[in-house]
């Protein structure tokens, strides 16, 4: 008995603090006030930035002076970065993170090769959640034959490790594009999805509100991603997240084995293939691009949870009695505003 | 769960012959596993069909074994190339090489590979047994550590340890294998084989790591705050003091634990497993442990004859002895409830067992630092021995131990954050269930509730991702193996591809497959009988 009061008082106070609020509004709410998540939202729009006018994308030419293949005379002995602390405080240089043996920028491949990852991870976000998201819709609303059907490719897709059919994959595919590279992979990465939705499908097809809609007449299209994809759309969004944070490793993982990203196009992963051998000597060649892919990863994984925490009903923290506060000065606002 | 075979029937009202369970109810509940585990099995056989078809498929349309023919000079170059079609059978289409490979898997036949004429299953044969030696020890560590690391966090929920375990492991989730193992090589080798050159560590570097130390203690032993200043400066002062000690005297270039370390370490051992288990209250119990520490220390020395000849089925053979020892003293200490000593006691002796042979390797680590082909640089960035070294046991034990050390090192930090996460979830969630209050309630101490109710419970949902995990395992660490020059099936997989060897990738995948398919069956029936909430529903 205990439990249950505690419980509806808690669910008192906390209710207090967002009433009035669409569903929508709250998780947006909670999702705002996580630290993390919106330090990372702030880290990867800078990096975004960063990455897509320093050297341009495609035709539209950047800032930056150097492109990611000129090669330009070594500026510092053995290429080191000229970023740093000089004569007159701090100072860029011509080359922020130094340059290879034969004097190409890696400031300007490291961007490129943060262009080519970041495309990766988000075709991939995309096609894997589209796949997913439609077959495991399909699987679990209809059941039956067609949920064994799907099921089972899912786990022949399943059994086959993800680097191993990468690896395959890369190889077909990898040399043309970073575009082509990425649908394949997401031809291979949306199992997870597919079995989520499913179980979400499963629960949510039983629920009254499908069958009112049913009664009203709506076709089983309709009533698939009109009414019940709204309500699973916590689970696929999260999961997207966390998706894209394991494909820019799986992207720069493969392009390091050499079945991905190929010569003469540029991925962090071959950057750090390219220079393993020589950290020794010119360690900056291969920190960049190992911080930007472990920045990228660090930020979508923080962005992940946030959404996971702002998605989940469970999830609770009573408010701060300012919260409380605020909450009753504005309903009293409101209802003396009604009253006048 | 994807497969819906497992239902939970909680509010299912219970068929009338299952209410008293005479054994003709049993037999006829098994039944339904059997059809279940025949069904299971078929459909899973199918799924395996299906993905050794995919993955063929896919392999012969993307890679060209004429590839090289196609650009070559050589005079000859037609007939090169009908020779090749004809040993490879290229001139039929994929799909009927596919069934030429299943039958010939069927009869037992995993084909060779035409690159090297080496039958694929010796290159399997030879793959399995080093990635097994490099994966399992590293599997083993993730799984400890990160079961410890998530239980810990859980109990102190919403502290700074807490947040700081959650931030570390976000991190190691983001961390790229091939980055990391490249860091490694940078700073656990070539650094450490530096440092060992001149081994005084700076006084900043450990007045740094003490001050760490100490904060991290106080964060997991928690409560009050005079507790929290205690042993933070009680961790501080003792790490502070340890490092200055090796820093200052030789031990890094010959270390050693001696009868001192030995008996402290063992001690530690001792309390720690009664405190676990038993409870420091229960005297008879930590006087057992205790004594089996201090046989321990007393036998250092008369092994050292026993194990100039040593080999692995010694050391098993000791290790089995050492548990004997330790329920033999747990028994003679006897008192009410005599196996919960008994079990201490073995735990303490296995652990001092283990730390006698832990200061048996250190003797031989001057020898083994001396040794031409070391030559003051052990630790090692590739392979998994060093070529032409002749050594005792001791000396090839240490050598492996080098070899391996890194590449563990790096598959550890890859995988270990995976499991503190679901650790952590599980052991909040049933922290927070209803037994638990009531074992609270019913006035047992927390170690109990912990130890005994929380903890087992919280160990199911990772039962059932450790076979999976386990079956993984022998597909090798692709990127760890390669970095680190490790041959097992990782190296075999990345050579085969390059190669273009179709059989080698198949025989490769079937390993990995089948043992896949069977730990996902083996995780069903494992959920099922841990939670006996869960009933097959054939």
């Amino acid at each position: 008995m205990s439990t249950v009061q505690t419980d509806s008082v808690e669910n008192a106070i906390e209710l207090k603090e967002v009433e009035g609020l669409s569903q929508g509004r709250i998780v947006l709410r909670r999702f705002l006030r996580h630290r993390g998540a919106m330090a990372s939202i702030i880290v990867l729009a800078a990096i975004v930035l960063l990455v897509t006018t320093s050297i341009g994308w495609g035709p539209v030419p950047g800032w930056w002076q150097h492109g990611f293949r000129d090669l330009s005379p070594v500026a510092n002995a053995g290429g080191a970065p000229t970023m740093g602390f000089g004569d007159g405080g701090f100072s860029f240089g011509a080359h922020p993170f130094g340059q290879d043996n034969i004097g190409r920028d890696v400031f300007a491949m490291v961007m490129r090769g943060t262009q080519q990852s970041l495309t990766v991870m988000v075709v991939i976000g995309f096609f894997a959640t589209l796949i997913g998201v439609v077959l495991g819709a399909l699987s679990g609303y209809f059941r039956g034959r067609s949920d064994n059907i799907i099921m089972r490719f899912t786990d022949m897709v399943i059994t086959i490790p993800v680097i191993m059919i990468g690896a395959i994959l890369g190889i077909l595919v990898g040399g043309a594009s970073a575009w082509s590279l990425a649908i394949a992979l997401s031809l291979v990465t949306w199992t997870t999805m597919a079995r989520l939705v499913r179980a979400q499908f499963l629960a949510l097809r039983e629920l009254e509100f499908v069958d009112a809609a049913r009664v009203a007449g709506a076709s089983s299209f309709r009533i698939m991603f009109k009414h019940i994809l709204p309500n699973a759309i916590g689970v696929i969004i999260v999961n997207a997240t966390l998706l894209m944070a394991s494909a820019i490793l799986l992207e720069t993982a493969l392009s390091f084995l050499g079945f991905g990203i190929r010569q003469p196009e540029v991925s962090l992963g071959t950057l750090i293939n390219e220079y393993q051998a020589a950290f020794s000597t010119r360690p900056w060649l291969f920190w960049w691009p190992g911080v930007f892919i472990v920045t990228i990863a660090l930020c979508v994984n923080f962005i992940g949870d946030g959404l996971r925490d702002a998605f989940d009903p469970r999830q609770r923290r009573i408010p701060t009695a300012r919260a409380l506060a605020k909450a009753d000065a504005k309903k009293a606002a409101k209802a003396l505003k009604a009253n006048a | 769960m994807a497969t819906t075979v497992l239902t939970e029937i909680e509010d299912a009202p219970a068929a009338p012959d299952e209410t008293v369970p005479t054994r003709r109810s049993r037999a006829a509940r098994s039944a339904p596993m059997l059809t279940f585990l025949a069904r299971r099995i078929l459909s899973s056989l199918f799924v395996l069909l299906g993905a050794t078809f995919i993955v063929f498929m896919l392999f012969s349309y993307s890679v060209d074994p004429l590839e090289d023919l196609r650009f070559s000079t050589a005079p000859n170059v037609q007939q090169l190339i009908a020779e090749r079609v004809a040993a490879l059978n290229l001139d039929v289409p994929p799909v009927v090489r596919y069934f030429q490979w299943l039958g010939n898997v069927v009869t037992g036949d995993l084909g060779t590979s035409w690159r090297t004429g080496q039958s694929v299953s010796s290159i399997l044969g030879a793959a399995i047994p080093n990635t097994v030696t490099l994966v399992s020890g590293a599997l083993v560590l993730a799984i400890g550590l990160g079961v410890l690391v998530g239980i810990v966090a859980a109990l102190r929920q919403y502290t700074r340890f807490d947040y700081a375990v959650t931030f570390l492991s976000f991190v190691l989730f983001s961390l790229p294998s091939f980055w990391v193992a490249v860091l490694l090589k940078l700073w656990g080798a070539i650094g450490f084989n530096d440092f060992l050159r001149d081994p005084t560590i700076a006084w900043y570097w450990i007045v740094g790591l003490s001050v760490l130390s100490g904060g991290l203690w106080s964060a997991i032993i928690g409560g009050v705050r005079r507790t929290r200043w205690v042993s933070f400066a009680a961790a501080t002062v003792a790490t502070g003091a340890i490092l200055a000690f090796v820093s200052e005297t030789d031990w890094i270039v010959q270390p050693s634990l001696g009868y001192v370390g030995i008996a402290v370490l063992g001690a530690g051992v001792a309390f720690a497993v009664v405190a676990l288990t038993a409870g420091l209250s229960n005297r008879r119990a930590l006087y057992a442990s205790l004594t089996a520490a201090a046989v321990g220390v007393a036998l250092k020395l008369p092994l050292q004859f026993l194990f100039v000849n040593a080999s692995w089925v010694m050391m098993l053979g000791l290790a089995v002895a050492a548990v004997a020892c330790g329920c033999l003293i747990g028994w003679l200490f006897g008192g009410d409830d005599r196996r919960v000593s008994m079990r201490a006691a073995a735990v303490t002796a296995l652990g001092t067992g283990l730390f006698l042979f832990v200061d048996r390797v250190m003797q031989v680590w001057y020898a083994y630092n001396r040794a031409s082909q070391i030559n003051f640089r052990p630790i090692s960035t590739i392979g998994s021995q060093t070529p032409g070294l002749r050594g005792d046991f001791w000396i090839t034990t240490l050598d492996q131990f080098t070899h391996i050390l890194l590449p563990t090192i790096t598959l550890v930090l890859i995988s270990f954050a995976g499991y503190t996460r679901y650790t952590r979830a599980s052991m909040l969630e049933v922290m927070n269930q209803d037994y638990i209050r009531t074992a609270r309630s019913k006035g047992l101490s927390e170690r109990v509730v912990t130890v005994r109710h929380a903890f087992r419970n919280a160990l199911i949902p990772l039962a059932t991702i450790v076979p999976l995990d386990v079956a993984a395992m022998f597909g090798g660490a692709i990127i760890t193996e390669r970095i680190f020059a490790w041959s097992g099936m990782g190296s075999v997989f990345i050579t085969a591809l390059q190669n273009m060897d179709a059989d080698v990738i198949m025989g490769h995948f079937l390993v990995v497959g089948s043992l896949l398919v069977v730990a996902s069956i083996l995780v069903d029936f494992i959920y099922a009988a841990l939670d006996p909430r869960i009933r097959v529903n054939a």
